[in-house]
């Protein structure tokens, strides 16, 4: 167990994509004190920035103690291992990831487990923007592994989502699961508007209320429950919409009744 | 007063008919010459390496409103491709549509020295100039888009053709073009109203004049011009299973303008224009029914537009086909219909070895080129970037020179494709000489470009050099040296300069834009009427429309003598 412990605030970001079990396996704390990142425009050591202990040599895994909501790329396309962060995390965490675990006790910033496709990344606070979103323009979205959210999540999260399982425990932001294909995201309590814009597949679960439900989705039927992944199955019931029509999609959204008494007209098409 | 002697390297060629000679080349001056004095000159020891031409490549979309539109739409493009400045070189980055400055240093590093950007929008003339002179080591030209131009057509319609010359001659000049491109001729006017034509006796809605009559009308005009290079010609049912009838229609309508046995069109990205079949379940190669007609016949020129299999962007001015993409692919699609001008599209597409259709286009593209005897009219390109990017252009040679190579390819490929296939049938491998044919002597040839594309004496002093040595490397069986060698020349000299070394780019040079300036016996006059035209119909007033002397850094106009 490797324990990195920022030496002071940091006052521009930071590119660490070295910051990963992969690579810190087999180093000595003095190798892995002499991995390049970039802070700002220059390129400095990993030891000049963090305190580097070893704790125990048996394994590569990583602790961060303090705030690198600076700190970019930690455990970009990690295969195994893990990676906890007692703070706050910053962009495109578990990047592309391939497996492992990262757990982070404070909230994640923008992108986090972005592209992944395998592993798990939990989150005990909040997320921001993009979470599991791929790069812009890119439509290469996450594939597969499973990311929970104790708090909230911002905008634009879990676009051109292939695959996998997202779990957010708080509200979401607009543009939830824009264009995604296959895979399911469970939103316990309220969803923000443009849910599920652009889908063609997969599935999304608010049990919240939604703020506005696309003109391009139709009601299909009522469902009891709905089902998230092979371990966890949520109570409705849920009314079940098909669309984004304007796509020729067949994704579901399952919505709560009992939480959205305005959806009701839809009844009269049932 | 520069000097220089490339001694003693095995020299390819072909407009001379120079095959692998060991011999020493001269230059002054940014010139070949017969002789150089040995004490003053540089010296470039060349023994044991392959010196050709600098290349020509003839199509590939490298500046003007498309290529930055598909810049911006594919950030996703770029991230992946990232190219850091050096104390001589800019930044930028690449990878389906490279930035200006990487675009001439990759082009140069391969060995090219002069790139023809095609279809330049008449109302982006400007832009696509100020592009073009942010693309260092090249020398570089652009075609107008002149097939759904509303002047043309109308001039077309009257049956006009000698007022149809005198107008294509001012919009050369005016927007400093090189050639005539035509673009789905008529198609184009059809898609500003959501149609198209589907085949070349469809008419023009409100013209009236169907596609037959656009391009051998052009072609007309051009020989009454004398422009260096034909008509530049994307075909009608571009991209679409069965369009190789329609593909054999245009150059059987084009027998009837051919007269003096010159080439009198040139076809585009063939590859895109050969598919048989009736859908795209069960498309396949007409390369066999194509190349067979260009065996028996010389009035036309073509190029290969050759798949690689990798991520890119397709652009072009046929809107209508870009839209069937779009339906095929649900990718990002930017649609445009460019006033009384043309149309355009840009969608990105990932070509893989896995799809049917994507891996028999790959094979046609081979096919073609191997099939067709005779290499002054087939040449190499990828359409760059409709394709696949310029830079793996080495890819296609390994192809084109190795069976080897494409069967290791083929290998790859999908079953359905691999079974259609004809290229396990085809032992052909281009050699050396061949190769300097397609990539650069020929391109230089169907341009008309008598200073490019060859080392006879008064040629311009553009030289690639590659470490192959043709007397120990058999570039057939070890393709992967080839490959590399191609990659990454030894030097490429621009001008007299060199400009790259061991793939390295050494020098900046700024390369010239060339255009036409086509005198005709009476000029075009521009009344009342024309005038009224643009204020009714352009954004841009007829008075700013002009591509004026300083939007061009280094200018090399070329005084054309009309007959009309």
């Amino acid at each position: 167990m490797i324990v990195l412990v920022p030496i002071k605030k940091f006052q521009f970001p930071v590119h660490a994509e070295c910051i990963n079990p992969d690579v810190f396996q087999g180093k000595s704390v003095k190798e892995i004190a002499s991995l390049p990142v970039w802070e700002g425009n220059k390129q400095k050591k990993l030891g000049d920035l963090f305190k580097i202990k070893e704790k125990s040599a048996e394994t590569s895994n990583i602790t961060i103690n303090g705030d690198v909501s600076e700190v970019r790329r930690v455990g970009q396309g990690m295969k195994t291992g893990e990676i906890f962060i007692n703070g706050n995390a910053g962009m495109h965490l578990g990047e592309k990831m391939l497996g492992g675990r990262i757990t982070v006790n404070g909230n994640a910033s923008g992108w986090t487990g972005s592209s992944m496709k395998k592993g798990l990344i939990e989150i005990h606070g909040d997320a921001s923007d993009y979470l599991a979103s791929p790069y812009r323009g890119s439509s290469e979205g996450m594939r597969g592994g499973k990311i929970v959210v104790d708090g909230n999540v911002g905008s634009d999260s879990a676009c051109y989502l292939r695959g996998g399982v997202i779990i957010v425990k708080g509200n979401s932001g607009p543009f939830l699961g824009f264009h995604m294909s296959k895979g399911t995201i469970y939103v316990e309590r309220d969803a923000g508007p443009r849910l599920g814009a652009n889908m063609t597949g997969g599935k999304i679960i608010i049990s919240g209320s939604v703020e506005e439900l696309m003109p391009t989705f139709t009601v299909n039927n009522v469902k009891k429950k709905a089902k998230v992944d092979d371990t966890m199955k949520v109570d409705g019931p849920f009314y079940v919409f098909l669309g984004d029509l304007a796509e020729h999609g067949n994704g579901k959204l399952f919505i709560s009744k009992n939480s959205n008494p305005q959806l009701n007209q839809y009844e009269r098409f049932l | 007063m520069t000097e220089m002697l490339i001694r003693n390297g095995f020299v390819f060629d072909p407009l001379n008919g120079i095959n692998g000679e060991r011999m020493d080349i001269a230059i002054k001056d940014g010139k070949i010459v017969e002789s150089v004095n040995e004490q003053n000159a540089k010296n470039i020891d060349a023994t044991g390496l392959t010196v050709m031409p600098g290349a020509v490549d003839i199509h590939t979309h490298i500046a003007g409103g498309e290529v930055n539109t598909g810049r911006m739409i594919r950030p996703e493009d770029h991230i992946k491709d990232v190219v850091r400045k050096t104390a001589l070189t800019r930044s930028g980055t690449g990878y389906s549509i490279p930035s200006t400055f990487v675009t001439g240093y990759r082009y140069s590093k391969m060995g090219y020295t002069t790139v023809m950007n095609p279809s330049m929008v008449p109302l982006g003339a400007k832009h696509t100039h100020e592009e073009l002179n942010d693309i260092p080591l090249l020398d570089k030209a652009s075609y107008p888009l002149l097939g759904d131009w509303w002047f043309v057509l109308e001039y077309l319609q009257k049956g006009d053709l000698d007022g149809c010359a005198r107008h294509v001659a001012w919009m050369l000049g005016t927007t400093k073009g090189y050639a005539i491109k035509i673009v789905n001729p008529g198609g184009l006017e059809s898609w500003g109203f959501g149609r198209n034509v589907h085949t070349i006796d469809d008419p023009v809605p409100n013209f009236g004049i169907t596609p037959r009559e656009i391009m051998c009308g052009l072609a007309k005009v051009n020989k009454m011009l004398n422009l260096p290079h034909s008509i530049h010609l994307h075909t009608n049912n571009l991209g679409i299973p069965g369009n190789y009838v329609t593909t054999l229609e245009t150059m059987k309508a084009m027998e009837t303008v051919a007269t003096d046995g010159k080439p009198i069109c040139h076809i585009t990205h063939l590859q895109f224009s050969s598919f048989a079949g009736d859908n795209w379940g069960n498309m396949k190669s007409a390369a066999e029914e194509i190349s067979k007609y260009i065996n028996n016949h010389s009035h036309m020129t073509f190029d290969m537009g050759q798949i690689i299999f990798t991520d890119t962007t397709t652009m072009t001015a046929d809107g209508p086909f870009e839209f069937t993409l779009y339906q095929l692919s649900g990718h990002k699609w930017v649609n445009s219909d460019v006033e009384t001008e043309t149309s355009g599209g840009i969608i990105p597409m990932r070509y893989k070895r896995t799809s049917a259709v994507n891996a028999t286009q790959w094979s046609i593209g081979l096919e073609l080129a191997l099939l067709v005897k005779d290499p002054w009219k087939m040449f190499m390109t990828t359409d760059h970037p409709n394709a696949g990017p310029f830079f793996k252009y080495p890819k296609i040679i390994a192809w084109l020179t190795s069976r080897k190579a494409r069967m290791a390819t083929l290998k790859k490929c999908h079953k359905k494709a691999r079974k259609k296939s004809l290229l396990p049938s085809i032992d052909r491998e281009l050699s050396l000489y061949e190769l300097a044919i397609v990539t650069r002597a020929g391109q230089a040839k169907a341009l008309g470009l008598k200073e490019k594309g060859h080392l006879g004496v008064g040629a311009d002093a553009d030289v690639a050099i590659y470490n192959i040595n043709p007397e120990k490397l058999d570039i057939a069986k070890k393709y992967k040296t080839a490959r590399k060698a191609f990659n990454s020349a030894a030097y490429t000299i621009k001008d007299g300069k060199v400009v790259v070394k061991d793939g390295e780019v050494v020098q900046h040079v700024d390369g010239k834009t060339m255009w036409l300036d086509v005198e005709t016996s009476e000029e075009m006059k521009v009344d009342a009427e024309m005038k009224s035209k643009f204020k009714q119909y352009w954004t841009v007033e007829y008075e700013n429309y002009p591509v004026f002397d300083h939007y061009v850094k280094v200018s090399d106009a070329i005084t054309v003598k009309a007959s009309v």
